[in-house]
Order: structure tokens, then sequence, then C-alpha cells
């Protein structure tokens, strides 16, 4: 008996395993998960809006007071942070370009290194913070502030300030989760020209996250140094 | 490359060149920030501090996270993100600022002769 003939499927229905199949095109898929995700980003954004606009009212009634604080801010590490989190945006944006052009060992570097100046981020704040706890500095537990008169509203600020900094810190760390991730999918050479989807996502998280610090550093570091 | 012969993807792959300028300006504008914020400037070191952040945020979206090459809904997305924080705090300020345009009686704060205090 001869072997049943198995008919000749659409080779192209099958070319792509990764195309889910309620999207017409990998394109298409492609354009779903970008808005998907900056959805997602934009509830993010009002996220940490609501601490800003918290930041923006007491700036304003309590102004001398906020501008006190920063002579308590440690701008060089502040600022170093900065720098940091923009090195490890740069080599987030070329693992996204090494995953692109399956550039498999190229990728897996840049995503370490994108590890290492996040992890560098997060050594650098756990410093600061050590600094602001032995320094009283942290409301609720003695809080102790000089001048004595800006204590109360000062209180204010380093709330916001781990508050705002603290959910920022987080955030780096479930990046450093994702990273790992990636890290270990590019080992098993998952990504290539056909498929970065994740990389690309992941790198719009990690981006936005940088956005936040450019931000925060300006609002919470550099407000009044200069009286 | 393969890249071409099996992509369904158009996608638009960075120059390095231009990654590594983007990285140059961030961390120019960086240290411009804080230099500025030692002149004593009075209200224009915020609106200056603010205009960097914007600058530097807007070049981290439009090129690292790729929004020049997106479709037009995800742009609309985006800006509509940012009408919505505008919302919030403008709503937020307006409430805040203007809470004590009204007369409130303040029995608490009365005189002890009767009237109120001011």
């Amino acid at each position: 008996m001869a072997d049943t003939v198995v008919p000749a499927g659409p080779e192209t229905a099958v070319e792509d395993i990764r195309l889910k199949h309620h999207f017409a095109t990998s394109a298409q898929q492609m354009d779903a998960d970008t808005l998907g995700m900056w959805t997602f980003l934009i509830t993010e954004v009002l996220f940490f809006g609501g601490m800003f606009t918290a930041y923006v009212m007491y700036r304003n009634m309590y102004l001398g007071a906020f501008a006190s604080t920063s002579q308590y801010m440690n701008v060089v590490l502040g600022g170093t942070n900065t720098a940091v989190l923009i090195c490890s945006s740069l080599t987030m944006a070329l693992a996204v370009r090494a995953a692109q052009l399956s550039n498999r060992r190229h990728q897996i570097l840049f995503l370490i290194l994108t590890m290492i100046f996040g992890t560098a981020f997060l050594v650098i704040k756990g410093f600061e913070y050590h600094a602001k706890w032995v320094e009283h500095l942290v409301p609720g537990f003695g809080f102790q502030y000089e001048p004595a008169q800006y204590a109360h509203h000062a209180q204010i600020l380093f709330f916001l300030y781990f508050a705002m900094t603290g959910m920022h810190a987080l955030h780096m760390v479930v990046g450093l989760g994702l990273l790992t991730y990636l890290v270990v999918q590019a080992y098993r050479r998952v990504f290539s020209a056909n498929y970065f989807v994740p990389v690309e996502m992941i790198g719009l998280y990690w981006h936005f996250v940088d956005i936040v610090w450019i931000f925060l550093f300006p609002l919470l570091y550099l407000i009044g140094h200069r009286r | 490359m393969s890249a071409h012969t099996h992509a369904h993807l158009h996608v638009h792959i960075p120059k390095v060149r231009t990654l590594v300028l983007v990285w140059l300006a961030l961390i120019c504008l960086t240290g411009m920030t804080t230099a500025v914020s030692y002149l004593e400037l009075g209200w224009m070191n915020i609106v200056i501090a603010l205009l960097i952040a914007v600058s530097k945020a807007s070049m981290v979206a439009w090129i690292f996270m790729g929004v020049r090459h997106t479709t037009s809904l995800t742009k609309l997305f985006v800006v509509a993100g940012l009408v919505w924080l505008g919302i919030m705090i403008l709503i937020t300020a307006s409430d805040y600022n203007t809470r004590n345009w009204t007369y409130q009686p303040m029995p608490w704060a009365n005189n002890p002769a009767g009237g109120l205090s001011k």
C-alpha cells in the first residue's frame, strides 16, 4: 500500500511560527506589539506623573524648604548616575540593533553591558540611601534637619525623594530581571532579524526608566544649591 | 546578509553613528544642566533645567525608542499620554492655586469680639 500523499500546503503559512494566527503579517504584529507597549508606558507616565504632580504642588507651596534640601543632595553621585543611565540606554539601543542584524555575539555583549550599567546605578543609589540614613534624613525615622524652621516641610521633600527614587529603583530591578531573560534567550539563539520583538519592547521599557531619571535628577538634586 | 531574504519586517535599523551622537548630546546636556544650576538666575533656573530635561527626554524617545519610525497611531498615543499628564498637573494646580479665591468663614480664627479677625 502506498503511503498517504501529504498534500502540499501553502509554504508561507508555516514560514514563521512566531507569527500569531490572529495577525495577517509580521509587520502588523510588530505594529500591534509596539502600540501595546506604548499604551503600557503611558500608564507608567501617569503613575510617575502622580508623584511628579505632588512634587510640583508642594514645591510651589514650600519653595524655600525644598530649595534648602539641595545642600543634602550629592550632586556628584546623582550626576554620575545620570551619566551611567544614559550609557545604559546607548548599550540597550545597540543591543536592539544587534538583534535586528542577527548579530548574537554583539547582542549578548551589549545586553550584559546594559546590566552592568544598571547594577552600577543601583549600587551608587544604595550608597546615597545609606548616607541619607546616617544623616537622619529618612522621613519618619528620627528625621532631623537644619535649618530647623524648614524641618517639617523638608520632610515632605524627602518623602517624595524616597518615593520617587525608590519606585524608579524598583523599575530598574524589574528591568534587570527582564534583561537577564533576554540574555538567556539570546544565548539560546531565539532572536534574529526575523524575531526580535521582546528585545525591542524591553528596550522601550529600559529607555522609559531612563527618561524618568532625566526628570528626577534636576528636580531633586539641582533645586537650590546655588543659594 | 540573510536579513533581507527572510525578513518580513521592514524595520528601520539605526546607524551606530546616530546612536553615539545622541549619547554624546545627552552626556553634554547633563553636564550643562548641572553647571547652570550653580548660577543664580532666579526663576530662569527651573525653566532652563526643565527645557534641558525635555530635550533630553525627546531625544531618548525620538531616536533610542524609535518613535521617529513608528506608525502615526503610536505617535498619537505617545502625545495623548503627555496630554493626560498635562491635564493632571494643570487641574491639580488650578485647584490648589484658587482655593483662597472665595470667602471661607473660619470661625476658629475669630477674635473674641465676634468679628472676623481679618
